[in-house]
């Protein structure tokens, strides 16, 4: 997995008066949230490079089922379904333990 | 068929008249904003998919499926990969700027007219470039329904839902959303259901690959299709044998006669067919999900290739002969036109043959265009104005990412269904050879008619609900940003209300007129256009607004206009425009692929970074 980022900070958001706390929760949540992004993103990268230019890897039929090509189009799909759900799970927020 | 209708009428009429009475209940009550902070998160999420599975989503990616197979469903893997953009990159920064739109989000940091100004020329293009699909789609819909012409089609929708903007102001609210996105779902997935029951039976409908007619005439010179003695045109094979094709001939724009008939008489055959199953059965009886897909790779299907000719009489004969495929090669990228060169290995270069470098960069070419594609409906969700709205229609920001999710599951099992209900209608016979938007209500219709009112009643509210939401974003861009902020007009409420339903009444008379003239494009294409606008123009001011400190505000205004017109003329050069609108050879189209997200958004990225260099730092 990438590193997220770890520039400070966009922005000096309007509501200044934050906590701490709030403002490791953001921290946390975006970190959380570009990790994810990263490995989704590599996923979609990967099966774009094999659409482009390994057609015969996206062809292969495993055990004479469904082809690469559609088993990893599927994979994406519900990837994004996993991870949206994992990034629910462990986003933090303000006031939680 | 009457009852056909009755269904659709009654269906039509009644999302209709619930988005009227909510419209009129959420006015009386303590008003627009805080009516949406009360919505639960569940129906919020399903109403995500509402929004975002507009016309393109349903008829565009099934016809494209049915048509060239995996092709059209790259964009349901696409539009969903966009959502993780949004959920997890822009949405939840954003939300903590205290800001819903990107023109609000841009107007909180700087106090700039330039921004306002590009960010709404940005919003009109986008909302314009998205309203093009969904006008074509609406002729799609009304055409095997009431069997009205396209533009005719296209005319009624524009008025029907410019008297609704004009006289309800904002109907789409919500709920509509809800129930459209939920009926969506739902009824799809029954449909799929349907044609998983009915498998695959061979069609023998076609004539192919049978021996050539003893006595016959060629009547184009050169070209190998000849006419027997009942007038049936066959197009020759290179094994000696002949098969069956459909053909128009026209002149001056007219056509005089179908499949050798008179053209008031004459008629297409419905389409899309499987010619052989594994080990010689006739039918499969009904199949599993795994078992439809494996299947379908190993039968073959016929796949229909449109040709024109100009016969010694300058009449245009518009033929679409059968090519007999292999399943698994449908269920591969590369049979699109657009993609045929990334089926297969690149052509080596023989030094001897300068054709084969040309070959190459065809090649080469045509996986740049893919990538570009794939990279803009990344891109380009997040990156619409009217998607990261609905983010903020809940409470805290835990609901709005319970919301999130529920849409994100929604619309994935959507476009999961697509793939199905596409190869559904590849192999219905029903397809409609000159319109790839009519697949899935024509599928539909082989189903049975209660389905197929059912599905167009739902697709066309879904075009209805979209463009209204849609001329009304452009509606509110044209008065609030452009009248209000960069002209300095300072209009009183009843003014702008004014203003506000002249600038739906255009944007509407717009939208039609370009509905029309796009008419010949797939739906899903079109969307992907606006998918790269929306991306050149706005993602990287989005991104670097959130993520750059050193961001300026002329380097944002810069970027967006950048952007879009890097990305507006290049969509307007492509050899699809060319072909498809300005009914021009394609060859003559100067810019090499088709999609521009590739070239545009990293230009934007640089415009901006350039531009924020030069100009002073001024962020409030």
């Amino acid at each position: 997995m990438a590193s997220p980022h770890s520039t400070s900070s966009p922005s000096p958001s309007p509501q200044s008066s934050q906590s701490d706390e709030a403002v490791s929760v953001e921290r946390f949540n975006r970190r959380l949230g570009l990790a994810l992004f990263a490995l989704y993103t590599t996923a979609y990268a990967v099966f774009m490079a094999l659409a482009a230019f390994f057609p015969e890897v996206m062809a292969l039929r495993p055990s004479g089922g469904v082809n690469v090509a559609i088993s990893y189009g599927f994979g994406l799909i519900f990837g994004a379904f996993v991870l949206a759900l994992v990034y629910l799970l462990l986003a933090k927020k303000v006031g939680a333990p | 068929m009457s009852a056909t209708l009755l269904i659709f009428a009654l269906l039509v009429g009644a999302v209709l008249g619930i988005s009227f009475w909510l419209g009129r209940k959420a006015r009386s009550s303590e008003g627009y904003f805080a009516a949406h902070g009360q919505i639960p998160w569940f129906i919020n999420g399903v109403a995500f998919a509402g929004d975002y599975l507009s016309a393109a989503s349903f008829l565009g990616i099934c016809g494209m499926i049915a048509f060239y197979g995996y092709d059209g469903f790259l964009y349901s893997i696409g539009f969903l990969a966009g959502w993780v953009v949004a959920l997890f990159v822009i949405a939840e920064p954003l939300k903590r700027l205290g800001r819903f739109t990107f023109a609000d989000a841009l107007a909180s940091q700087f106090e700039s007219r330039g921004i306002t100004l590009a960010a709404a020329i940005s919003t009109l293009v986008v909302s314009v470039f998205y309203l093009i699909p969904q006008m074509v789609g609406a002729g799609a819909l009304i055409r095997p329904l009431l069997g009205w012409e396209h533009w005719q089609g296209v005319l009624t929708v524009g008025a029907v839902v410019t008297v609704i903007v004009v006289t309800a102001g904002m109907v789409s609210t919500t709920w509509v959303q809800f129930i459209k996105g939920s009926l969506l779902v739902v009824f799809c997935g029954v449909l799929t259901v349907l044609i998983w029951r009915r498998g695959f039976s061979v069609d023998e409908r076609f004539l192919l690959h049978v021996p050539a007619p003893t006595t016959s005439t060629s009547p184009l010179e050169g070209k190998p299709f000849v006419l027997d003695e009942q007038g049936q045109l066959f197009k020759r094979e290179r094994d000696g044998t002949v098969s069956q094709v459909q053909w128009t001939v026209g002149a001056g724009g007219r056509v005089e006669s179908i499949n050798g008939r008179p053209a008031l008489s004459g008629k297409l055959l419905g389409v899309g067919s499987v010619v052989s199953l594994p080990n010689g059965a006739k039918s499969t009886g009904p199949l599993g999900p795994e078992e439809f897909i494996t299947k379908l790779a190993d039968s073959e299907v016929l796949v229909w290739k449109k040709e024109v000719h100009e016969d010694a009489r300058k009449r245009v004969w518009t033929i679409w002969a059968p090519t007999v495929t292999r399943g698994e090669k449908l269920l591969l990228p590369g049979q699109h036109k657009l993609f045929q060169g990334i089926a297969g290995a690149l052509p080596q270069v023989d030094p001897a043959r300068p054709e084969t470098a040309a070959a190459r960069t065809r090649a080469l070419l045509s996986r740049l265009d893919f990538l570009s594609l794939l990279l803009a409906l990344f891109c380009g969700t997040a990156s619409l104005p009217h998607i990261l709205i609905r983010y903020y229609t809940v409470k805290d920001e835990q609901s709005a990412r319970k919301s999130t999710v529920v849409g994100i599951l929604a619309i994935g099992c959507f476009y999961v269904l697509t793939l199905f209900i596409g190869l559904g209608a590849m192999t219905s016979g029903a397809l409609d050879l000159t319109d790839t938007n009519t697949a899935a209500p024509l599928l539909a219709k082989t189903v049975g008619e209660l389905p197929f009112a059912v599905i167009s009643a739902i697709a066309f509210t879904t075009v209805l609900g979209t463009v209204a939401g849609l001329i009304m974003a452009a509606a509110g861009a044209i008065v609030h940003d452009l009248l209000g902020n960069v002209l300095g007009k300072k209009l009183s409420d009843a003014e702008q209300v004014r203003a506000g339903k002249i600038a739906a009444i255009l944007v509407g008379v717009v939208a039609m007129i370009l509905g029309i003239q796009f008419s010949a494009m797939n739906v899903s294409f079109l969307v992907a256009w606006a998918f790269n606008i929306a991306a050149s123009a706005n993602l990287p001011a989005l991104v670097m607004l959130l993520f750059w400190k050193r961001t300026t505000a002329r380097g944002i205004s810069a970027a967006i206009l950048t952007g879009l017109f890097t990305s507006l003329a290049w969509v307007l050069l492509s050899r699809e425009a060319f072909e498809n609108v300005y009914g021009l050879s394609a060859d003559l189209a100067p810019v090499p692929f088709s999609q521009p997200a590739l070239v545009t958004v990293p230009l934007g990225f640089l415009v901006l970074v350039v531009v924020s260099f030069f100009s002073p730092a001024r962020r409030r």
